[in-house]
């Protein structure tokens, strides 16, 4: 009997929080899997939990239950600090709004995951270049995040995410904060980096961005369809 | 892109959280550093009035004998023979290996002399020396003797003997001119005709001879006892005493004086780290975002604190080094307002040196906690508040 290896595998997981004296189940059961360069849309309502499938996946949030795996790595049966050097060179995050940082132009919010990677100077400027190139905003390096669009932005924290190479892309309601053509925009180009070989996986709550999409998964009341 | 881009990036962005920072070690280095001229300039303010109270050390020759008065009340007819100094080896006193601390040098020659038929005591003093040594004299009229025929008297002789500045006195058939009368003293001087060394010397017939020696020193960071030491070796037969009175209560106040700055220096080193403590804390809170996307990204709880010790370190030695300047403006400009006839010593390289060390020491304690608690936080709560 042959076993097949996917890229991501989601076994029994389950996650709980506590709040005050009351426990919220925000993932009740899922088992699903991702293959290499798929491109997978987790869609659901709000508070249906997959914004911390997302960061359970990110070997963000440790589970309650259950596993994770990526490239045959079980994510939490790593240390802390083997996690962080996980998400270096593995993941590569777009966050809600954004979030890039303020005081950092769009070069350094871009080389940002590469402050902690060993690579000289000289080849982080030009993998920064190379990415910045790609998501359109060559003229804009020295600009400050408040200087630019939101179309911009997320522009941007694409960079960032891809400026490692990481081959997964996890991001959060990337659209979330667009207008529907600026957010059309952002899905191509989140779709061209699946087709360079990133597997991507978005969550959303917009079921047109689905059709950007190889696959779909639904999440509600903690528990998902595929 | 560097961690230390990200550090200089947020002082940039948090000017003012930042100057209220510095503002904390400014106020702590700068006070100590305050504190600390004032009391190096008070040290040597006390010293050096107290060294103007006269000699901190006294040098007689030696003696078989006990001396036995008591409180300037002799009990008993003790003749003793005394040898005495040649006033040529008076120059080997300033031969000692502290010679620089010495001040001041004032020989005598003691004698009796008889004046209207009564014995009384003849003291030959340098007065150039004996006056810096006795700033405590104080002269009814006239002014003190400038010249060999002139005299002083000490009120106790002057009421005995009847004699009122402007009289001359004759000794041995010299004339001498009373030019003042001391106010009462309290000291031997008081039963005393005063004048100067070689004329005293010539009348007593002890020409080129010496008494005693009272000696002046400045012995701030000297230990008297060894200067006592180095004299005595020069002069086998002398016997050299410190005045350890004198030198204790000068120790005492100094000591005082250090006790008090440094009370200060802690207290308010003390509240600077808080504060230090309390913006750092505030900054990590502000930054809860920052650090998860930090965290989320693939920093390591080690880069975090890295980040955060390194802002401590670029404001701690900026603390320092405006708190010393600031220190020395400080001291610079109260000192003459606080401390009579106190100059400002000048800026001290090694407590410049010392301020920003202990500035950046301070800054980097005050901040560790908040370093260690922003570089413990769980990325997925951290995140949560975006």
């Amino acid at each position: 009997m042959n076993t097949v290896n996917h890229l991501i595998e989601v076994h029994d997981l389950k996650k709980t929080y506590q709040s005050g004296s009351k426990k919220i189940e925000a993932i009740k059961q899922m088992n699903f899997h991702v293959d290499d360069e798929e491109f997978i849309t987790i869609m659901g309502q709000s508070g249906s939990g997959k914004s911390t499938l997302l960061s359970v996946m990110g070997a963000l949030n440790h589970p309650s239950r259950g596993k994770v795996m990526i490239d045959s790595l079980d994510l939490y049966g790593l240390t802390a600090e083997q996690r962080a050097d996980f998400r270096s060179e593995y993941i590569g995050f777009i966050f809600q709004s954004f979030q890039l940082i303020p005081y950092l132009t769009v070069l350094e919010n871009v080389k940002l995951p590469m402050a902690v990677t060993g690579q000289k100077k000289k080849i982080k400027n030009q993998m920064a270049l190379e990415v910045i190139e790609k998501v359109g905003l060559k003229e804009k390096i020295n600009r400050l995040p408040d200087q630019l669009s939101g179309g911009e932005q997320e522009r941007v924290a694409i960079a960032r995410a891809i400026v490692n190479k990481p081959p997964v892309i996890l991001a959060d309601e990337p659209t979330g904060n667009l207008d529907t053509r600026t957010a059309k925009e952002i899905m191509s180009l989140l779709q061209s980096l699946n087709k360079d070989g990133h597997t991507v996986i978005v969550v959303t709550h917009n079921p047109e961005m689905a059709s950007f999409a190889t696959r779909s998964i639904r999440v509600r009341d903690g528990v998902c369809y595929t | 892109m560097k961690l230390s881009n990200i550090s200089l990036g947020n002082i940039k962005r948090r000017k003012a959280k930042m100057l209220f920072l510095i503002l904390g070690l400014v106020i702590g280095i700068s006070t100590v550093v305050t504190l600390i001229s004032i009391t190096e300039s008070m040290t040597q303010n006390i010293e050096e009035r107290l060294n103007q109270f006269g000699a901190n050390i006294v040098m007689v020759p030696k003696s078989e004998n006990l001396s036995l008065n008591y409180g300037g009340i002799a009990v008993g007819g003790v003749n003793y023979k005394v040898q005495e100094f040649d006033e040529a080896d008076l120059k080997w006193i300033r031969t000692i290996k502290n010679a620089k601390n010495l001040a001041i040098v004032a020989p005598k020659v003691l004698g009796p002399v008889k004046v209207k038929d009564k014995k009384v005591l003849m003291m030959g003093v340098r007065f150039e020396d004996e006056l810096a040594l006795k700033t405590w004299w104080q002269k009814t009229e006239g002014a003190y003797p400038a010249k060999d025929n002139e005299v002083m008297l000490g009120s106790k002789a002057a009421a005995l003997l009847r004699y009122k500045p402007g009289d001359t006195l004759i000794l041995s058939g010299k004339p001498l001119k009373i030019t003042t009368v001391l106010k009462q003293t309290g000291a031997s001087e008081d039963n005393a005709i005063i004048a100067d060394l070689h004329t005293t010397q010539a009348l007593l017939e002890k020409e080129g001879k010496i008494s005693m020696v009272e000696i002046s020193a400045l012995c701030q960071g000297c230990p008297i006892s060894e200067l006592t030491l180095q004299i005595a070796a020069k002069f086998p037969n002398g016997r050299v005493t410190a005045m350890k009175q004198a030198v204790m209560s000068k120790m005492q106040s100094i000591d005082m004086f250090k006790s008090f700055s440094l009370g200060v220096s802690v207290l308010v080193v003390l509240i600077g780290s808080l504060l230090v403590l309390v913006t750092m804390m505030g900054s990590v809170n502000e930054r809860t975002r920052e650090i998860g996307i930090f965290r989320a990204i693939g920093f390591r709880r080690g880069h975090i604190m890295q980040i955060i010790l390194l802002e401590a370190l670029l404001l701690g030695i900026i603390g320092g080094i405006v708190g010393f300047g600031m220190g020395n403006l400080i001291a610079w400009t109260i000192i003459p307002l606080v401390i009579k006839d106190g100059i400002f010593s000048g800026m001290n390289t090694s407590l410049g040196f010392v301020s920003v060390l202990t500035a950046v020491a301070l800054s980097l304690l005050a901040s560790l906690y908040p370093a260690f608690k922003a570089s413990s936080m769980d990325p997925s709560e951290a995140l949560r508040a975006l």
